[in-house]
């Protein structure tokens, strides 16, 4: 009984580390990039609605605000277009 | 089963070595599938490491004897509750615990961020499972759970330890453990930056659940302990300065103050430097925590020696320590701010105050509780430090803390003006000084340190209140909402900043009642005969009549003898009745007689306890035993003698000898002697309680995922779209 549990313990780690070493995929590249964009994105909206808030409240002027707001969204402006990139459809979304 | 648990901590340890080959040779030559293969041996570790820990558990549940681990850690008699729990009562099952949570936690981030994080995640992954191998190296060389019992199988084990039958105290561990382990998920993300020199945000983002989580989990940990220290331990306190305590507050002080300053990294691209050190400090916190309960050190530096597990943790904290140090100075260049502190009346500047205080309170705590063994190595003899030590320091850095836990919310980012100090200070203060006023007006005005505490704790609550209303106004007005749909809203969209407003509140609380209760308690410690009452912060409380009984486990074996009391306690016509124990456990030991290892085992306290919102009223008793030697002694005697002759059938002994017990228990009714009873009238405990509840409250708020702000296609131009995803103006 002890060497079965050990046997069968042993072929599922072999099975589950050794199945990513017997396929490749760029589609998976293409995945991670994506998922690290839309991760960015949404980090810089949680940045933009977080400067409001303070703004809102009295934790931030007005002018340094508008500056943050303004520098922060275009960070997201260049996100967004390169995730328009990836998608295929940059220039025309830019454009729209 | 020992032979396939002792199989599967092999191949934890064999998974480990192939994950750290395969995650470095994929990153260094580009080879994604090697990565993955590298990360899926974090997934295998966590496997293999359940099923032994699955086959470790099941062999405690079932009183498998031939386990030698079950033998000295359980008993037929142990409850079941505390039989699936006492696994990690022992060391080797609290390593496999380790191991176990280590790589569940690992697992998690690792699938959390399979397609984020490209050029961090295999260095971290190889950290992770560095830490896993260390683990598992332990487990199968030194401190194995899997040992078979020497010599014929015991018909009984020797038990868990009763102090530890109480369930705060099972529940503590995992907590802390959970804690210690998630904090490895950042420190080996800050040593994946590190290394692939990516050192902007992504990775404290994609970690930052898990450092949160940790404190969390380690808060709970720490708080369970001071509860079980307070109900079970008989002394009337929650805190005392333990080395075990503080090993578990110190990594939990230096991730508070990461949580806080990695905000002005975020928003300002500041500090990074301080960052990175706080996450690798914090990681290594976190292992001098577990070495400092598993190595024996604590209690003499000679015990270090002794330990098998000494050397190996010292060797890891000192590599640890080593890498990330050459780590930080390697990449300085890399790490410059972005930014300088523009004023020093400004949001950066109190959170970097606040992070020298927490810093000052781990140094001054990592001295008191290392001191007593720097000074033995030195000197060859043993110092000690005791609280008054402690408080001298933590005190006033502690109130200062609140105060900053105060401002911090308050004051604008950047550089306050008068209008901003005016503007958010004002009511905060007006509720600080009415705090000043009750607490005069109810006579707290006698104990300096308490009463400023009562007045910071009012400006934490009325500033984090005027937050709630000022943020509670805006979203009004932004999406005219009705203010309780607001307040939901506001809070649900900003998890993170109101989850933080309401862990300020609760350690406000949670302080207000550590302030009263060390500072108002009056306690006394009495000796009383039936029918005599003292007098302990006006409550009267009389020793009614002695109460004693044998306690028999679920399968009819006697588990326990109990001595106690019952007291009766009155204040302005107010009657209530209350009990207290002490429990007596056999020993195991086989050189005492059948009667008096009843009374030479562990004994733990069952204390009275009639807690309100006002005060509690606490007491103990240590019953005097000394007056059934003489009977003990005859009854020992006795049954040697039938033994030595073998007159006596096991059943019939058995009958005798409970029979036996039951006139020990009746003589200290019958004729009961003076019991010494600590009484404890301390007002507000419950606060901290209460407090530490808003606090995990407030944690858990800002852990909590934020709804998905996005998942649509937009056909719009860009800067619209943002204003419309982001859900602000345009």
């Amino acid at each position: 009984m002890d060497l079965l549990v050990i046997v069968v313990v042993l072929l599922v780690v072999v099975a589950l580390v050794a199945a990513p070493l017997r396929r490749r995929s760029t589609a998976v590249e293409e995945d991670a990039a994506r998922a690290e964009l839309e991760a960015a994105r949404d980090a810089k909206y949680r940045e933009i609605r977080d400067a409001e808030l303070d703004h809102r409240t009295g934790k931030l002027s007005e002018a340094d605000w508008r500056r943050m707001d303004r520098a922060l969204r275009a960070e997201a402006v260049e996100i967004l277009q390169r995730l328009d990139e990836l998608n295929g459809s940059g220039t025309s979304t830019a454009a729209g | 089963m020992l032979v396939a648990g002792q199989g599967c901590l092999i191949l934890a340890l064999g998974v480990c070595l192939y994950g750290i080959g395969a995650s470095l040779y994929g990153v260094r030559t580009g080879r994604r599938e090697w990565v993955a293969s590298g990360r899926r041996a974090v997934y295998g570790l966590a496997g293999t490491a359940a099923v032994a820990f699955v086959i470790l558990e099941a062999a405690f549940l079932r009183s498998d004897f031939s386990f030698a681990l079950v033998t000295s850690h359980s008993s037929t008699t142990t409850p079941t509750f505390y039989r699936a729990t006492a696994v990690w009562s022992s060391q080797e099952g609290s390593l496999l615990l380790w191991l176990l949570l280590l790589s569940l936690w690992s697992s998690l981030i690792l699938f959390a961020t399979r397609r984020r994080l490209r050029e961090i995640a295999p260095y971290a992954t190889a950290v992770l499972l560095g830490l896993g191998a260390f683990f598992a190296a332990l487990l199968v060389f030194l401190e194995s759970p899997f040992d078979r019992t020497i010599g014929p199988l015991p018909a009984e084990g020797v038990g868990l330890n009763p102090l530890l039958r109480h369930p705060s105290m099972m529940i503590h561990p995992p907590m802390l453990y959970s804690g210690y382990t998630l904090f490895a998920v950042p420190f080996a993300f800050a040593v994946g930056a590190l290394v692939a020199r990516r050192l902007n945000a992504d990775w404290i983002r994609s970690t930052r659940p898990f450092t949160l989580g940790a404190w969390f989990f380690l808060g709970v940990g720490i708080v369970l302990g001071a509860r079980w220290s307070y109900s079970e331990l008989g002394w009337g306190g929650y805190w005392a300065w333990d080395p075990v305590e503080n090993a578990s507050l110190m990594p939990w002080l230096t991730g508070t103050a990461f949580l806080h300053s990695v905000m002005i990294q975020e928003k300002r691209g500041m500090l990074k430097v301080w960052n990175v050190s706080l996450v690798l400090a914090t990681g290594v916190l976190a292992i001098l925590g577990t070495f400092l309960v598993r190595s024996g050190i604590l209690d003499s530096i000679h015990a270090f020696g002794a330990s098998t597990l000494g050397v190996p943790f010292l060797a890891l904290i000192a590599v640890m320590i080593a890498g990330s140090v050459f780590l930080v100075a390697s990449r300085a260049g890399e790490l410059r701010s972005a930014h300088r502190l523009d004023s020093l009346l400004s949001r950066e500047a109190i959170f970097l105050l606040n992070n020298l205080v927490l810093v000052l309170l781990c140094v001054a705590i990592w001295w008191g509780t290392f001191f007593p063994l720097i000074a033995e190595a030195f000197t060859g003899r043993r110092a000690s430090i005791g609280p008054p030590w402690f408080d001298r320091f933590t005190v006033p850095l502690t109130l200062v803390l609140v105060l900053l836990s105060g401002i911090g919310p308050l004051i604008a980012w950047r550089r306050a003006t008068a209008a901003n100090l005016r503007r958010n200070f004002l009511a905060p203060i007006g509720v600080g000084a009415s705090a000043l006023v009750v607490a005069l007006l109810l006579g707290a005005g006698s104990q300096p340190d308490a009463l400023v505490m009562f007045v910071l704790a009012g400006f934490v609550v009325g500033g984090m209140s005027q937050e709630l209303v000022r943020g509670v106004r805006a979203r009004r007005v932004m999406a005219r909402e009705p203010v309780p749909l607001a307040v939901v809203s506001l809070v649900r969209r900003n998890r993170r900043r109101y989850g933080g407003y309401t862990v300020h509140v609760g350690m406000a609380l949670l302080f207000v009642g550590i302030a009263a209760s060390s500072s108002f308690a009056d306690e006394r410690d009495v000796e009383l005969v039936p029918g005599r009452s003292a007098t302990v912060g006006g409550y009267e409380i009389e020793y009614v009549r002695p109460t004693a009984e044998l306690v028999a486990a679920p399968n009819g074996r006697l588990e326990r003898i109990d001595f106690g009391a019952q007291l009766r306690v009155s204040k302005d016509g107010s009657v209530t009745t209350m009990r207290t124990e002490r429990s007596f456990f056999p020993s195991a030991g086989p050189m005492l007689g059948p009667v008096s290892r009843f009374f030479e085992g562990e004994a733990t306290s069952e204390v009275a306890l009639d807690a309100g919102l006002r005060e509690d009223v606490w007491a103990s008793v240590a019953p005097d035993t000394r007056r059934l030697a003489l009977r003990i002694e005859e009854g020992d005697r006795v049954f040697s003698e039938a033994d030595d002759a073998g007159a006596l059938p096991a059943r019939e002994r058995d009958v005798l000898l409970a029979e036996a017990l039951r006139g020990l228990v009746r003589s200290y009714t019958d004729n009961p002697p003076p019991a010494t009873f600590r009484l404890l009238v301390s007002p507000m405990v419950t606060w901290i309680w209460i407090g530490a509840i808003v606090v995990f409250l407030g944690a858990l708020i800002a852990l909590w995922p934020s709804p998905r702000t996005v998942g649509r296609r937009v056909t719009a131009a860009y800067t619209a779209r943002v204003g419309r995803e982001a859900r602000v103006p345009a």
